[in-house]
C-alpha cells in the first residue's frame, strides 16, 4: 500500500480501480476469491479433467460400489474420493455437481437481481401507492422464513430443476427490491437525477442509466451473498429430495445419497460433497463480506 | 396497553387474511384443486360428490369463503396417505417439534449469549476474534450438512449420543425421559446452530453499544463493581432485543427444523410436510401452511407483549 | 510523599494533570499540565469551549477516562492519597463515596430499565454493608433533601416517568448518598430550561455550603460560574490559561481569552454596543501550534508569543497564561 503513495501513481484513479486495489488489499478476500475462482474453473472443465463421466452408465461399474478413498476400481481408476452406491467417481460426482449447483444458484441469483432491481427502482422512482405496494410484499416476502416460502412454492408447482430456479427467484427478490429501493431513493434526490430529469430524458434512460449504476455497490454485496444462500438453499431442497431431479444430481443430492452409508461408517459419499459444498460457500461470504467493508462509505443505512 | 393489544389483534388478523389467501390461491389458482384436494384414488362419483362439497363448482371468491369457513371450523382437508383430518395430524406431531424448537432456542441462548458477551466487552482480544469467526461459519454452514457431521462424529465414530428418531417419551415429550434427553441434544444442536451465531452477534453488537452509554459510565462513577455495571446495568439493557428477536425467531426456528428433522428422523411436523410434499398429499400441506402461519401470528404477538414487559418505556407508554 | 500544608485545609490538590489519547491519528494531549486546588467546602468553576480539556480533567479526577485516554503524569491528591496511582478497586471504593460526579444529560445518565429504587440502593450498598431497607431509608431521605416531592411514590418509578430537571435531582441525590467531600459537576444544568437551571443552582449551593462538600462545576456557561462559584479556572487546548478568585476574574480578567469569552455574554456587554467575539476556532488538539495555543485568535499576539508562556501570577490571588496580559484595565 505504501508503495503507491511513493510512487504516485500516473494514471487516473477511477472508482473501478480503486475498488479493485482495495480489494486486493484484503488477504482474507482474495483468498475467498481464488478459491471460488478455481472451483468455478474446474466445474466449468468437468467434462475434460474428471477421469469418468458419472452419468455414463457404460464407465460406471456397479462393482466398484462404496470404494473407499484412494482405492482403485475394477476399471484401472483410482477413486481419490471413493465411489458411490452405483460405483460413480466421487470426485467425478462432485465437479459435475458442482457445476449444477453453480449454475441454479447463480442463475436464480441473477434473475431474482434483475426482478428485484427492477421493482426496487420502480418502486423508488415511482412512489406513493406503487411504492407502498412492493414495499407491503416484500415485507411480507421477508417476514417468511425463506426454506418455508421455497417449500410451499416447490409444492405447489412441483419438483424439477427450473422450478427450485423458480422458487428461488421468488424467494430471493426481496432482498434485491429493498436493497435497490433503498440506494435508489437516497440517490434520487441528487442533483445528476434532477438535472436529467430536466433535460426531459425518457424515464427509462433515467432509470437504467443513471440511477441504476449508483445502486450498483450494494446490489452487488447483496448479489454475492445471496449467491451464497442460494447455493444453500438449492442443496437443502435437493437433500430433502425436493430439488434438482435424480438425473442430474446436485451437490445437496449427491449427500443426500450417501445419507443412508454414513450410519455404517461410510462417510465419503457424504462428507466429500459437503466439504466442496461449505468451501464454495465460504469462498463466496468471505467475498461478499469483506465487498460489504470496502463499498461501505456507499452502503449508509 | 388494551388499545395497543386489540390494535396488534387486528393487525395479525389482517396477515392472517392476506396468507390464507395466498394459501387459497397457491392452491386453487396455480395448481388444479380437484388434484390437490382429491384423492387421486377416488372413482368418478367420488370426485363429483367431493367437488360440490368443496364448492369447487362455484366462483372462486365464494370457493375462499367456504375454505374460510371450512378452517375456521378446523377443517383442512383429509389427508390422503392416512386418512385422517389434515389438522389432527399435524397437532399430533405439534409437541416434537416444539420441543426441538425450544431445545434450540435455550442453546443458542446458553451457547450464544455468554459467547457474544465476552466478545463484546473485549472486542479485540483473539478470543473475541475467533468467536466472531466462527460465528461466520454459523451462518454460512448448511444446516442438513452440520446434522451429518454431528451424526458421523458423535453417533457414528464416537457412539456417545443416538443418530436418529425421539426416543423414550414421557406423555408425548422427550425431555421428560433420560433415554429422550439424549436423543434430544444433537438435533437441538444442529437446528440451534444458526441462531447462536445470530445470538452472538446480537449480544457482541448490543454490549458495544450500551457500553458506550452515559448511564454506563454513571453507574461506574457511583462506585459500582465492575460486575454490577456489566450483569446489571448493560445486560439487563441488551436482554430487550435479544430477547425480542430470539423469540422472533423461534418462528423460523420451527420453519427450519423441516431440516433438522430430516436428517435426524425427528417425527415432527417438518418430517410429515416433506414425507405429504413428496407422496402429494396436499391437505396435509396446506393445513400445515396455515398452522405454520398462524403459529408466526400468535409468536409475533406474544413476543411484542414480553417486549412490552421487558421494556419499562414501552410498558407504560400504554397506560398514560 | 506527603503534601502536607495545603492538605489540611484544600479537599483536592492536582498538580500538573496529563491526560492524552492514544488515537490511530496520534496522541490528543486533551489535558496538558493542569494545575488546581479546591478547599473545603469551596466551588471551583473549571470553564472552557468543548474541546478544551475540562471534562477530560474531571473523568480524571473520578478516574473514568476510557481508552485509548490515559493519565500520563502529574498527580490528585485527595485525601492524602494520589489518585492517579491508585488501583481500580481502591478507585471504586472511592467512587460514588467521596468523590460523586454529576453528568451533562439527565436524559441519559438514569438506566432506562432500571428503577430509580434500584439505582439509587445499589448505590448505597456498593459502599456499605447494609440492608435493603435501610439502604432504602436513605434513598428517599436523599431525594427528599434535593427536593422530590413524595419520595417514595418516586422511587418504584422508572427514569423515563420524571422530567429532565427532576431526573438530574435523582442524579445530585444519587450523588449525596454518601455525603462526599467533593462532587464533580460536569455540566449539568446545560441540558436543562434556564427556570429549572436556576433552581438546581440554588439547590446545589445549599447542599454544598451545609454539608461542606467541595465542587467542581465545569461549564462553558459564565453566568453560572459567577453565581455559584468561589474561584474559577478558565482551560483553553488542555491547559489551564487563566486563574483566580471568581469576582476577581470576571470583573478584570487578564488573559485575552478570557476577556474575550466575557465579552461574549450578551448581559455583559452594554445595551447597543456590538456582542464581542473571539475570532476563529478551537485549534486541533493532535497539532497545536507552537508557543501561546491562542495565538492565532488573539490580537495582542506578536513574535513572543512563539515562547509557551507559563502561568504568571499577575495579581493577589490571580494568574495568567500570557506575554500581553490586559493589566490596564483597573478591576472597579
Amino acid at each position: 500500500m505504501s508503495s503507491t503513495t511513493v510512487a504516485p501513481a500516473v494514471r487516473e484513479e477511477t472508482p473501478f480501480r480503486r475498488f479493485l486495489s482495495e480489494f486486493a488489499a484484503s488477504k482474507i478476500a482474495m483468498g475467498g476469491f481464488i478459491v471460488f475462482a478455481i472451483i468455478v474453473v474446474l466445474a466449468v472443465l468437468a467434462p475434460w479433467i474428471t477421469p469418468q463421466d458419472p452419468y455414463d452408465l457404460g464407465t460406471i461399474d456397479i462393482m466398484d460400489g462404496r470404494l473407499e478413498p484412494g482405492a482403485v476400481g475394477a476399471s484401472g481408476i483410482t477413486h481419490w474420493l471413493g465411489t458411490d452406491d452405483q460405483g460413480r467417481d466421487m470426485l467425478s460426482g462432485i465437479l459435475y455437481g458442482l457445476r449444477i449447483s453453480l449454475t441454479v444458484g447463480a442463475g436464480s441469483a441473477l434473475i431474482a437481481g434483475l426482478v428485484g432491481a427492477s421493482l426496487g427502482m420502480l418502486a423508488a422512482y415511482a412512489g406513493g401507492r406503487t411504492d407502498s405496494v412492493i414495499m407491503r410484499v416484500v415485507d411480507l416476502q421477508l417476514s417468511f422464513p425463506t426454506i418455508l416460502a421455497a417449500l410451499m412454492i416447490l409444492a405447489f408447482l412441483g419438483k424439477g430443476i427450473l422450478n427450485v430456479v423458480i422458487a428461488l427467484v421468488i424467494v430471493e427478490w426481496a432482498y434485491y427490491a429493498r436493497t435497490v429501493r433503498g440506494s435508489a431513493l437516497v440517490e434520487r434526490r441528487r442533483e445528476y437525477i434532477e438535472a436529467a430529469q430536466c433535460l426531459a430524458l425518457p424515464t427509462r434512460r433515467i432509470l437504467f442509466r443513471h440511477l441504476l449504476p449508483n445502486c450498483l455497490p450494494p446490489l452487488i454485496v447483496v448479489g454475492t451473498i445471496q449467491v451464497a444462500r442460494a447455493i444453500a438453499l438449492e442443496a437443502t431442497l435437493s437433500f430433502l429430495g425436493l430439488g434438482v431431479p435424480i438425473t442430474e444430481p446436485s451437490l445437496g443430492l449427491l449427500i443426500a445419497n450417501g445419507y443412508e452409508y454414513m450410519l455404517s461408517g461410510k462417510y465419503w459419499i457424504s462428507f466429500y460433497p459437503g466439504v466442496a459444498l461449505l468451501i464454495t460457500i465460504v469462498s463466496i461470504n468471505l467475498m461478499g463480506d469483506h465487498l460489504r467493508d470496502v463499498l461501505n462509505p456507499r452502503l449508509k443505512k | 396497553m388494551t388499545v395497543y393489544l386489540l390494535r396488534r389483534l387486528f393487525q395479525s388478523l389482517l396477515v392472517l387474511v392476506a396468507m390464507s389467501l395466498i394459501v387459497f390461491v397457491g392452491v386453487y389458482a396455480v395448481g388444479d384443486p380437484v388434484e390437490i384436494l382429491i384423492s387421486p384414488d377416488a372413482d368418478q362419483a367420488e370426485r363429483a360428490r367431493a367437488i360440490v362439497a368443496l364448492g369447487l363448482d362455484k366462483p372462486l371468491w365464494q370457493q375462499y369463503l367456504v375454505f374460510v369457513q371450512n378452517a375456521l371450523r378446523g377443517d383442512l382437508g383429509r389427508s390422503f396417505v392416512y386418512n385422517e383430518p389434515a389438522l389432527q395430524l399435524i397437532l399430533q406431531k405439534m409437541p416434537a417439534t416444539m420441543e426441538l424448537a425450544l431445545g434450540a432456542t435455550v442453546f443458542a441462548i446458553l451457547v450464544g449469549l455468554p459467547l457474544g458477551l465476552y466478545a463484546g466487552l473485549h472486542p479485540d482480544s483473539g478470543g473475541a476474534k475467533a468467536i466472531m469467526a466462527g460465528s461466520i461459519l454459523g451462518f454460512s454452514l448448511p444446516t442438513f450438512w452440520v446434522g451429518l457431521m454431528l451424526i458421523m462424529v458423535f453417533a457414528v465414530q464416537l457412539g456417545w449420543l443416538p443418530s436418529t428418531g425421539r426416543g423414550d417419551t414421557l406423555w408425548g415429550w422427550s425431555f421428560l425421559t433420560p433415554n429422550g434427553l439424549s436423543h434430544l441434544v444433537l438435533p437441538s444442536i444442529n437446528l440451534a446452530l444458526f441462531k447462536i451465531s445470530l445470538v452472538i452477534r446480537l449480544t457482541r453488537s448490543g454490549v458495544r453499544e450500551t457500553m458506550l452509554m452515559d448511564y454506563v459510565k454513571f453507574a461506574r462513577a457511583k462506585g459500582l463493581s465492575r460486575n454490577r455495571v456489566t450483569y446489571v446495568h448493560v445486560f439487563k439493557n441488551i436482554l430487550i432485543p435479544v430477547v425480542t428477536v430470539v423469540g422472533l425467531e423461534l418462528g423460523s426456528t420451527i420453519a427450519f427444523s423441516v431440516v433438522t428433522e430430516s436428517v435426524f428422523a425427528w417425527p415432527g411436523m417438518g418430517k410429515l410436510i416433506i414425507d405429504s410434499i413428496n407422496v402429494l398429499d396436499r391437505p396435509v400441506i396446506v393445513a400445515y401452511l396455515m398452522i405454520i402461519v398462524l403459529m408466526f401470528i400468535v409468536i409475533n404477538l406474544v413476543v411484542d407483549i414480553m417486549y412490552s414487559v421487558l421494556d419499562p418505556r414501552v410498558r407504560l407508554e400504554g397506560q398514560g | 510523599m506527603f503534601q502536607q500544608g495545603f492538605a489540611v485545609t484544600a479537599t483536592l490538590e492536582v498538580r500538573d494533570l496529563q491526560t492524552h489519547f492514544f488515537t490511530r491519528a496520534g496522541v490528543v494531549k486533551a489535558v496538558d499540565g493542569v494545575s488546581f486546588t479546591v478547599e473545603r467546602g469551596k466551588v471551583l468553576g473549571l470553564v472552557g469551549e468543548s474541546g478544551s480539556g475540562k471534562s477530560v480533567t474531571g473523568f480524571s479526577i473520578i478516574g473514568l477516562v476510557d481508552a485509548p485516554g490515559r493519565v500520563v503524569g502529574g498527580s490528585i491528591w485527595f485525601q492524602g492519597k494520589d489518585l492517579a496511582r491508585l488501583s481500580e478497586e481502591e478507585m471504586r471504593s472511592l467512587r460514588g463515596n467521596r468523590i460523586a460526579m454529576i453528568f451533562q444529560d439527565p436524559m441519559m445518565t438514569l438506566n432506562p430499565v432500571l428503577r430509580v429504587d434500584t439505582q439509587m440502593i445499589e448505590t448505597v450498598q456498593a459502599h456499605e454493608q447494609v440492608d435493603r431497607e435501610t439502604a432504602r431509608q436513605r434513598a428517599r431521605d436523599a431525594l427528599g433533601m434535593v427536593g422530590i416531592p413524595s419520595p417514595d411514590e418516586r422511587l418504584m418509578s422508572y427514569p423515563h416517568q420524571f422530567s429532565g430537571g427532576m431526573r438530574q435531582r435523582v442524579a445530585i441525590a444519587i450523588a449525596l448518598l454518601h455525603r462526599p467531600d467533593l462532587i464533580v459537576a460536569d455540566e449539568p444544568t446545560t441540558a436543562l430550561d434556564v427556570t429549572i437551571q436556576g433552581q438546581i443552582l440554588a439547590e446545589v449551593q445549599k447542599l454544598a455550603a451545609t454539608t461542606g462538600t467541595s465542587l467542581i462545576w465545569i461549564t462553558h456557561d459564565l453566568s453560572v460560574v459567577a453565581g455559584l462559584a468561589d474561584d474559577i479556572a478558565v482551560m483553553y487546548a488542555g491547559r489551564i490559561v487563566e486563574d483566580g478568585p471568581v469576582s476577581q476574574v470576571l470583573d478584570a480578567p487578564l488573559h485575552p481569552y478570557t476577556v474575550g469569552l466575557i465579552g461574549s455574554v450578551p448581559s455583559r456587554n452594554k445595551r447597543g454596543e456590538p456582542l464581542r467575539q473571539i475570532p476563529g476556532m478551537t485549534p486541533s488538539l493532535l497539532k497545536l501550534p507552537a508557543g501561546c495555543a491562542f495565538r492565532s485568535r488573539c490580537e495582542r499576539a506578536d513574535e513572543a508569543c512563539l515562547e509557551h508562556p507559563a502561568l504568571f501570577g499577575l495579581r493577589e490571588g490571580q494568574r495568567a497564561r500570557c506575554f500581553h496580559p490586559h493589566l490596564e484595565e483597573v478591576p472597579a
